[in-house]
């Protein structure tokens, strides 16, 4: 899985847990924050949803690496990677 | 009554298995038009059930939808359309004087079991149990969610009082208003239940659950071959103010509460006790300044249990001798039992006749139970009445609650 792929992972998250956003000019580099409607209680829904489809464990003091597209693809890319080598 | 404030009712939203707004729901009450459909119920098979219809992004986003519960969207797109039914300019009503009082029978088994058949598919870890779980089972879930909806900043919880949840919601918030808590209030009854296994699997178990191989025939209240009770999902809610807030604003009146009263059996956690009915009932009418024979239409609570029924028809034949006038109906023959709704849902399918003069019947009778057999009972066809100028509304529910609740038409002494 490349890293653009990890990305498209986690906006078929985010299109699931936030209906309502319109996800076609999200930026790789900003903030998911600072460009779509997402709380705390949003991202958690994210740590889940990739424990649950894809068995990937995200502790809760990398929550902060899931702050944008690009650096969730740089943190998950080797778990992706770990996954796929099993 | 002991405080001399009088509280009317302003504003009507609902949802019922027949109907989404008042109009609709009443026009299939005379028309004898029950809606009980066939569902899979999680464990047990297919079995009858009241399922509404309304459109919840009418007032949720989806995000709101995915997040909150089944009955805070039930409780959101009822007080929206009572909001909408009352006139209410919302955007100068203070925020801060505004209650919210919604009636549960239970809250909570829907989202737990939810949650125990989701970590199921993952041997029972419970890693994979939902954050989301605590805010969607805290007891004051569906009203919070209406606050929030609609950034309501008064007091807001829910009422736990079994099946006589309804009444006792309105009765909370007519309370609150005399009390001077709130300046309008948000009142009613509303839930969930069919998408719990377990209220069905507990009627089951204790010989309480109706079936019939018409599901529309399943809720025979005071029929002979009744067989028990039909679970529904639903809410009603009103728009409640001190009468001379409504008058001050010019608001259409549509009833005034007159008195109620709740008390309890303590005698069965399932067994109803006429006597205590029957107080609850007398206690209900002295406090409204009222004889039996003020009484033009009586709302049973009867939800189509061998037992239930006959406790019900005891206690008020009790009250009601030599009162001609009278009409008894009900209508969970209709839609089966509402559970927290039931009361509130019921008495708001009754209170056109105040205006149109007819008396909605009890459906489903082919041959009435003699046990049931009360002078005035509506079967099956729909009666005009020389004169509807009040309800009694019963609601009776577990642990041996009783509720009644008397309504009476505005302007009238």
């Amino acid at each position: 899985m490349t890293k653009e792929d990890i990305k498209q992972v986690v906006l078929d998250i985010i299109a699931d847990i936030a209906p309502d956003e319109d996800l076609s000019a999200v930026k790789s580099e900003i903030r998911l924050r600072d460009q779509l409607s997402l709380d705390s209680m949003d991202f958690l829904d994210i740590v889940m949803e990739l424990r649950k489809k894809h068995g990937i464990e995200v502790p809760e003091a990398d929550y902060v690496q899931l702050a944008s597209l690009d650096s969730c693809a740089e943190y998950l890319f080797p778990k992706f990677q770990a996954k796929g080598s099993k | 009554m002991s405080s001399k404030t009088r509280i009317v009712i302003t504003g009507i939203g609902l949802t019922a298995p027949n109907g989404n707004s008042l109009p609709e729901f009443r026009g299939n009450l005379l028309a004898g038009k029950a809606r009980i459909a066939e569902i899979d119920v999680r464990h047990m098979g297919r079995h009858p059930a009241g399922v509404c219809d309304f459109d919840a992004t009418k007032w949720q986003k989806r995000k709101e939808l995915r997040n909150g519960t089944r009955v805070g969207s039930i409780s959101i797109y009822c007080a929206r359309e009572a909001l909408g039914d009352s006139g209410l300019v919302w955007e100068s009503v203070d925020k801060s004087r505004v209650g919210v009082y919604l009636g549960i029978t239970e809250h909570g088994n829907v989202e737990t079991e939810n949650e125990i058949h989701n970590i199921s598919q993952f041997g029972f870890d419970t890693k994979y149990w939902t954050h989301h779980h605590n805010p969607r089972t805290v007891a004051n879930n569906p009203a919070g969610e209406v606050t929030m909806n609609m950034g309501i900043t008064g007091p807001h919880y829910t009422i736990g009082a079994a099946c006589a949840a309804g009444n006792a919601g309105l009765i909370q918030a007519a309370q609150m208003l005399q009390l001077g808590e709130v300046d309008l209030a948000f009142a009613g009854g509303v839930s969930e239940s069919i998408h719990t296994f377990g209220i069905f699997a507990g009627f089951k178990n204790q010989g309480a659950l109706g079936a019939h191989e018409d599901p529309t025939k399943a809720s025979r209240p005071f029929d002979k071959n009744r067989n028990g009770i039909v679970i529904s999902e639903g809410g009603a809610i009103y728009v409640l103010e001190r009468l001379e807030d409504a008058q001050k604003r010019g608001a259409r009146i549509i009833a005034e509460i007159a008195g109620w009263c709740i008390n309890s059996d303590a005698t069965d956690a399932v067994l109803p006790n006429p006597e205590r009915q029957a107080e609850c009932v007398r206690l209900a009418l002295k406090r409204a300044g009222m004889r039996p024979q003020d009484i033009h239409i009586v709302s049973t609570h009867a939800t189509a249990t061998a037992l239930g029924d006959i406790q019900e028809c005891t206690a008020l034949r009790e009250v009601f001798t030599d009162c001609p006038g009278t009409y008894i109906n009900n209508t969970k023959s209709f839609i089966g039992h509402c559970m927290g709704a039931a009361g509130a849902l019921e008495l708001a399918g009754n209170l056109p006749s105040f205006e149109d003069g007819w008396v909605h019947p009890t459906i489903n009778i082919d041959e009435l139970d003699p046990e049931c057999a009360l002078p005035g009972l509506v079967i099956n066809q729909a009666v005009q009445a020389p004169r509807l100028e009040a309800i009694l509304n019963n609601s009776f529910g577990m642990l041996g609650i009783n509720s009644a609740l008397i309504v009476k038409k505005y302007g009238v002494a």
